[in-house]
């Protein structure tokens, strides 16, 4: 099991310093947006509630129950922590598909395949689903769960086949299967209005993008160099 | 000859073995990101929340 070792290790190192680094982008990205964005939501929440309470005696305890961590530190660590086990996780996929490989993969190849990590899981699945702030109204959760990892799926098939495959109908697939699902559409929120500012929800959309690039980039460097570094030492 | 076979059977079951391992950790790494970014149980959702976002995974 030595190359599985490998990729765990080069994978969760490379994880380890992009996740880091990129929770240092978002704390000065996506998170001050974020936290913007919650006061239209709470304000929002509050004055649903003030209403539902007025004219009835029922408790609505549901949003009482959850767990959320406290604001300040416990917040800010536990975004330090999704992100470098998010960095892991796909980091986990990239040094996979280098094994696949087997020849030694530089790191201008595994840019390559960062870039490719951010055209199947942040452009095709963002064409349909855009970034999206707290507190504006979106469809079932299920449902777009559901089309945002078929998309990922198809695309990744897509980019196989392109890439990887030289007949020519690989190549007119791989097309059809991009394609495909925003044919289909993404489940479409309902039409209400929302509090956030649109001008606020652009700002978000471009810095999502924008760090996600960065950190695809960075992730492919970081795990072709990583991988490239452990499977020698072991060779 | 038939140390040509034994030589070609080491490297398929070599490059089968690779492949396994590989795909793996593929699975693992999946595994991760589906915790992280798609679990439906509010602990995890609110402790990933901003994450969440950022990452423009599907949220409330």
């Amino acid at each position: 099991m030595h190359v599985f070792r490998s990729i765990v290790f080069a994978a969760s190192l490379a994880g380890l310093i992009v996740g880091a680094l990129i929770s240092v982008v978002q704390f000065f990205g996506t998170v001050p947006l974020i936290q913007k964005s919650e006061v239209f939501e709470k304000a929002a929440a509050d004055a649903h509630h003030k209403a539902s309470h007025a004219g009835s005696a029922e408790v609505d305890h549901h949003h009482d129950a959850e767990w959320e961590p406290e604001e300040g530190f416990q917040r800010s660590a536990l975004t330090v922590a999704a992100n470098v086990l998010t960095a892991i996780g796909f980091g986990l996929l990239l040094t996979g598909i280098y094994a696949l490989r087997q020849r030694p993969v530089h790191w201008r190849e595994g840019l390559f395949w960062g870039l490719a990590g951010f055209a199947v899981f942040v452009a095709a699945p963002g064409l349909g689903l855009p970034p999206e702030l707290p507190g504006l109204p979106v469809a079932d959760l299920t449902a777009r769960q559901i089309w945002w990892i078929a998309t990922a799926a198809l695309t990744a098939s897509a980019l196989y086949l392109l890439i990887l495959r030289s007949e020519p109908w690989a190549a007119v697939l791989g097309v059809i299967l991009i394609v495909i699902p925003h044919l289909v559409g993404a489940p479409v929120a309902p039409e209400t209005h929302a509090e956030v500012p649109a001008s606020l929800s652009h700002q978000f959309v471009v810095t999502v993008v924008l760090t996600g690039l960065l950190f695809w980039s960075l992730l492919g460097v970081a795990t072709s160099l990583a991988f490239d570094r452990v499977s020698r030492k072991r060779s | 000859m038939q140390q040509t076979q034994s030589a070609n059977f080491t490297t398929v079951a070599t490059g089968t073995n690779v492949i396994v391992q590989a795909v793996l950790a593929m699975a693992l790494g999946l595994f991760v990101v589906g915790m992280v970014g798609f679990s439906h149980i509010s602990a995890v959702h609110n402790a990933a929340h901003d994450v969440r976002h950022a990452n423009a995974f599907p949220c409330h």
